[in-house]
């Protein structure tokens, strides 16, 4: 009983981390249509931010939760303004463009931070469930993301920027005709977007060892995530993270972390082969 | 015995062109004598930075104490080095360059087994000695190379048996997913029956896996009494976080073979301690070498914060081969190699290390270490650990034509 617990616990932090990791992706490549392949970089810097702020006396709640997605979405807002903008509609170019880019930022994190391992410990400490010991930290992840989804959900749908947000996404010339700025709007969610990356980059650091390639881990996984979930940015996402969470990790305790992950791209591939469209695109068709 | 042979000939000829420079007239002319050229080949970029950039300060630190004692054979020794940026090509590009252009009399170099791999038969068949400085997963058999690191029989033989001893017999298995890890977990399984220990299970992770959630719940349900990490690289180093985190590093202790060679366990802090490893060197070792090698890093280089395992391996590689020329009484290969198989040995700072003529191996001492507050503690030193793994597959003295890579069966 205990184990089916702890079974049950690691699967919602599974869950919970892709959504977390392809949150701001779903933003800028769900929302915006550009392919940011730095995206992992993005998480990459937010780890980064995080630790040094941290070991610079900063309270490390403060450094993962508000100067990571603000570092980020700094970096983010420069480089909307300095490559992307001129991209916009360009899908293939923007690709080959934040390529580019992530190199460049694999590098200068290189240069700045060395290629050795860099870290801080949890916060939180460990529990025990029944017989065994549970990282506490994994529940805290769980709450930022049920917290960002519902706050994502609020903005989009109960805010006037957020239908203005929608709106511009869909039909820009409309937008344009009734008085707004689309460049002003894309610039605001790209820097939307690249904050939520970064929040999940400084929100991950402390359960990895964080290097300058560390974000080639998780640019596949989110882009697996979005496009698996199709086009409706929050139950694209939570729908196509549950599903390959619960398979991940139903066969990584089964067997071995390899064969969940094998089994979470084999899953990927049929669900794209069944549902070309992503899962919102046949289901759930009018959520957000 | 009458006969004079080439060795004899030319050790009587250094010892009479050492008589003749002792005249202090002649000193001079000594550094303007044609330099004695070491080649090294070294990630000092890209991704095997963190290996590369301190093994290649240690070498430039053991060349320029070679040079401030006069030299070799009152030659000054010139370093070539060239930076492989972590790409396999360019390894096999800069050796032939130092074995075509440069014309170097020794090659020191390469960090990765696929590295070591591409550049061996170049130099052998350019017949410049080669060393390869780095812990690695043995069976390698080739008169042209000499190995200074430690091979996994080396470490697992001093490392299981002592954790069994401390903590009981029940052993879970955690290694990285390729030859390293592999070959690794075979010989903890050995080791750990040899000692009445039994291994519930072992499990593999690819490189870049991160989270070991899973593997935490896994390792609980299973209760063993001891983990065992061959655990490599930045994405693995989760492993430890996610452990501590989960409170479980006071529930079932840990021996790594791999933890603190990259100095992780700095990075670590507290999460770090009481894992057991077995390494040829640590700061922490209390001999003169080793006051007097971290004093000249030092003053070379301000701070002793990069000093590792494999920084000390390359260092003592350097001073193997210059003891090697000294015995010798010049670079020329032949003479070289039989030097080196004479049973030669140096004082490094990890430790008395001799050179096992059979295999061309490392005999050294391991020392049983304890992590504590990012630092180590020293337990225990086996000393004169012969590598037993690759003594099992090679005999360069029956077959000195040998050059391949064994694997070993265990």
């Amino acid at each position: 009983m205990d184990l089916a617990g702890v079974i049950a616990i690691e699967v919602v932090y599974s869950v919970a981390s892709l959504i977390l990791i392809s949150a701001g992706l779903a933003v800028i490549f769900g929302m915006m249509r550009v392919i940011n392949l730095a995206h992992g970089e993005f998480m990459m810097i937010g780890g980064y931010a995080t630790i040094v702020s941290a070991n610079a006396g900063v309270n490390v709640w403060v450094a993962m939760l508000v100067v990571a997605p603000l570092t980020v979405g700094l970096v983010g807002l420069v480089v909307e303004r300095l490559v992307i903008r001129v991209l916009y509609g360009r899908l293939v170019d923007t690709m080959l463009a934040t390529w580019g880019l992530s190199l460049v930022l694999v590098g200068l994190a290189t240069m700045i931070f060395g290629n050795t391992t860099a870290g801080i410990s949890p916060p939180i400490s460990g529990f025990a469930l029944g017989g065994y010991q549970v990282n506490g930290y994994n529940l805290f992840v769980v709450v930022v993301t049920v917290v960002l989804l519902a706050s994502m959900w609020a903005v989009l749908r109960l805010t006037r920027l957020g239908l203005l947000a929608r709106g511009t996404m869909q039909r820009a010339d409309m937008a344009a005709a009734l008085g707004y700025d689309p460049d002003r709007v894309y610039m605001a969610t790209f820097f939307a977007g690249s904050a939520l990356t970064g929040l999940a980059g400084g929100v991950l650091a402390p359960l990895v060892g964080l290097v300058p390639t560390t974000g080639a881990g998780y640019v596949a996984e989110a882009f697996i995530t979005v496009i698996t979930g199709g086009a409706s940015l929050i139950v694209g996402i939570v729908s196509s993270a549950t599903i390959l969470g619960v398979v991940s990790q139903a066969f990584t305790f089964a067997t071995r972390p390899v064969v969940g992950e094998v089994a979470l791209l084999v899953t990927a591939l049929v669900l794209l082969r069944l549902l070309p469209q992503g899962i919102t695109g046949r289901f759930f068709r009018r959520a957000t | 015995m009458a006969a004079l042979n080439k060795r004899d000939f030319l050790k009587g000829g250094s010892a009479l062109a050492l008589g003749a420079l002792a005249s202090p007239a002649l000193v001079g002319r000594a550094a303007a004598a044609e330099p004695i050229k070491l080649g090294s080949v070294l990630d000092v970029s890209g991704i095997f930075d963190g290996y590369g950039k301190p093994m290649d300060m240690a070498l430039r630190l053991a060349v320029e104490e070679i040079n401030a004692g006069g030299g070799l054979l009152d030659r000054p020794v010139e370093v070539t080095a060239y930076d492989t940026q972590s790409d396999i090509a360019l390894y096999t590009q800069y050796a032939q360059q130092l074995a075509r252009r440069d014309r170097v009399d020794v090659v020191h170099g390469g960090i990765l087994s696929a590295s070591r791999e591409a550049i061996r038969p170049i130099l052998r068949r350019a017949e410049i000695p080669y060393f390869y400085n780095v812990l690695y997963e043995g069976g390698v058999c080739d008169r042209n190379v000499v190995v200074t690191g430690v091979t996994p029989a080396q470490q697992v033989a001093v490392l299981v048996p002592a954790a069994i001893e401390r903590w009981g017999k029940r052993i879970y298995i955690l290694a990285a997913d390729y030859n390293y890890g592999q070959i690794t977990a075979r010989w903890m399984r050995k080791f750990a029956e040899e000692a009445g220990g039994e291994v519930v299970e072992t499990d593999f992770f690819p490189l870049d896996v991160s989270d070991f959630g899973s593997t935490i719940a896994k390792i609980q349900t299973a209760t063993p009494d001891i983990v065992l990490s061959a655990l490599v690289g930045g994405a693995h180093l989760s492993f430890y976080r996610q452990w501590a985190a989960s409170g479980m590093k006071d529930r079932i202790p840990m021996a790594s073979t791999t933890l603190g060679v990259g100095n992780e366990h700095r990075i670590l802090g507290p999460e770090a301690d009481g894992i057991l490893v077995a390494y040829n060197y640590a700061p922490e070792i209390d001999s003169p070498a080793n006051r007097a090698f971290l004093e000249a890093w030092g003053a070379a280089y301000g701070d002793t914060g990069l000093v590792n395992e494999l920084a000390v391996s390359n260092y003592q590689g350097v001073t193997l081969w210059a003891e090697a020329v000294r015995r010798a009484g010049t670079v020329e290969r032949m003479p070289l190699i039989e030097a080196i198989e004479s049973g030669m040995a140096i004082e490094g700072p990890g430790g008395t290390v001799v050179i096992d003529p059979k295999t061309h191996h490392a005999i050294l001492d391991v020392h049983l270490m304890e992590f504590r507050d990012g630092g180590a503690v020293i337990l225990e030193t086996f000393e004169q650990r012969p590598p037993i793994d690759t003594q099992a597959v090679c005999d360069l003295e029956a077959n000195p034509d040998d050059d391949t890579q064994y694997e070993i069966e265990i």
